[in-house]
């Protein structure tokens, strides 16, 4: 074996322990992203039900993320979007819907409260005001475009 | 004595300061004071991001501009320094995830095999992945303007599949790869219709 061919090895050995410890693995069709950063108190609600959140945890549309005095969270979406959530926030995914062949689509969230920072993706990208982000007082339409967002309201 | 004295001042006091709070908030919420800012991006322009409150709408288009609402009905437009955005969204910015990074990868001439660049750049993507949280890789094809676009969809998606194939034999698990073919629509090199450029026959392979 090569001295590459080792190299290749140990890279893709390091890689396979990677992937596994990373968590769940096969992304369903539900999932429209993933969580890349979770700090202090963060959950998950689906559905009624609150899950702790955690690196590697899959986030689908109509999911709703809540960060404690000491929480942030940040996630990456399908259309390569970034949103990240500061202390004592509620963010809900309204809807997400996203061709990866037209990049055509749709991202709707509403901060509830707290803040909030904003890379848009390939949907605003491709379709000006496709993305937009609620918060109790206005209705922000993101046009290509990085953005943060504090939001007062009692939460919920 | 004196309390039963300050009784009628205090429930005046209480009556007035229940008509300098609107009607509809239920609960003592804390006061208004939403902020909406617009920030560069590493590079290119900022855009633009749009802000409607009750029917008028405000678009902001240049770096840092930002929209306050502190009293319903009213929007005031301003610009923040980059300290008061650091201050008052520092924990937000913080958990950002890294942006994307993306690797292109070109074949030899009409052949099934990747050039010896694009070869070396194999080991480029494991690195880019071993360094980020949660990673995923996102293999994308695209085509020249030769042919239909059903059959640039196909084969973009074809050109994808193959790179997969690459990034699997070097120890990339399979079921993290996800593969999209965008046809002709993202040429780096504007060409007529019908024109071959060999240079829009690529797979970009993103990280994030």
């Amino acid at each position: 074996m090569s001295a590459l061919g080792v190299g290749t090895w140990l890279c893709g050995s390091l890689l396979f322990v990677l992937f596994c410890v990373a968590g769940p693995g096969v992304a369903a069709a539900d999932d429209v992203g993933q969580i890349k950063v979770a700090r202090g108190s963060v959950v998950v609600e689906r559905q009624g039900r609150q899950e702790p959140a955690a690196v590697g945890g899959r986030i689908q549309a109509t999911d709703v993320l809540r960060t404690g005095r000491d929480g942030s969270v940040g996630i990456g979406f399908r259309d390569g979007s970034l949103l990240s959530a500061g202390p004592n926030s509620v963010l809900a995914i309204d809807r997400f819907v996203f061709d990866s062949t037209t990049h055509q689509g749709a991202f709707d969230a509403t901060l509830r409260k707290g803040t909030l920072a904003v890379i848009s993706g390939k949907i605003a990208k491709q379709s000006p005001d496709a993305m937009k982000v609620r918060t109790p007082a206005a209705l922000l339409g993101a046009r290509g475009t990085e953005f943060v967002v504090r939001a007062s309201g009692p939460g919920d | 004595m004196t309390s039963t004295r300050l009784a009628p001042v205090a429930l005046a006091l209480l009556a007035l300061a229940g008509c300098a709070t609107p009607a509809r908030e239920a609960a003592p919420a804390a006061p208004r004071d939403d902020l909406y800012v617009l920030l560069p991006p590493p590079a290119g322009s900022p855009g633009a991001l749009a802000v409607t409150h009750e029917g008028s709408e405000h678009v902001l288009t240049t770096p840092y501009a930002a929209a306050r609402i502190r009293t319903p009905g009213r929007i005031d437009v301003g610009v923040v320094t980059p300290e008061e955005v650091r201050r008052d969204f520092g924990a937000a910015l913080d958990a950002l995830p890294p942006r994307s990074t993306s690797f292109i990868f070109y074949f030899l001439e009409g052949r099934d095999e990747l050039t010896p660049e694009s070869r070396r750049e194999l080991t480029a993507v494991s690195a880019e992945i071993a360094r980020r949280p949660a990673p995923e890789v996102v293999v994308t094809g695209h085509t020249d303007r030769v042919g239909g676009q059903a059959f640039n969809d196909t084969l973009s998606l074809q050109r994808a599949e193959r790179v997969r194939a690459e990034l699997v034999r070097v120890g990339i698990p399979a079921d993290r790869i996800q593969v999209e073919g965008r046809g002709w629509r993202e040429p780096l090199y504007p060409a007529p219709d019908g024109v071959a450029e060999p240079r829009n026959r690529r797979v970009e392979v993103t990280v994030r």
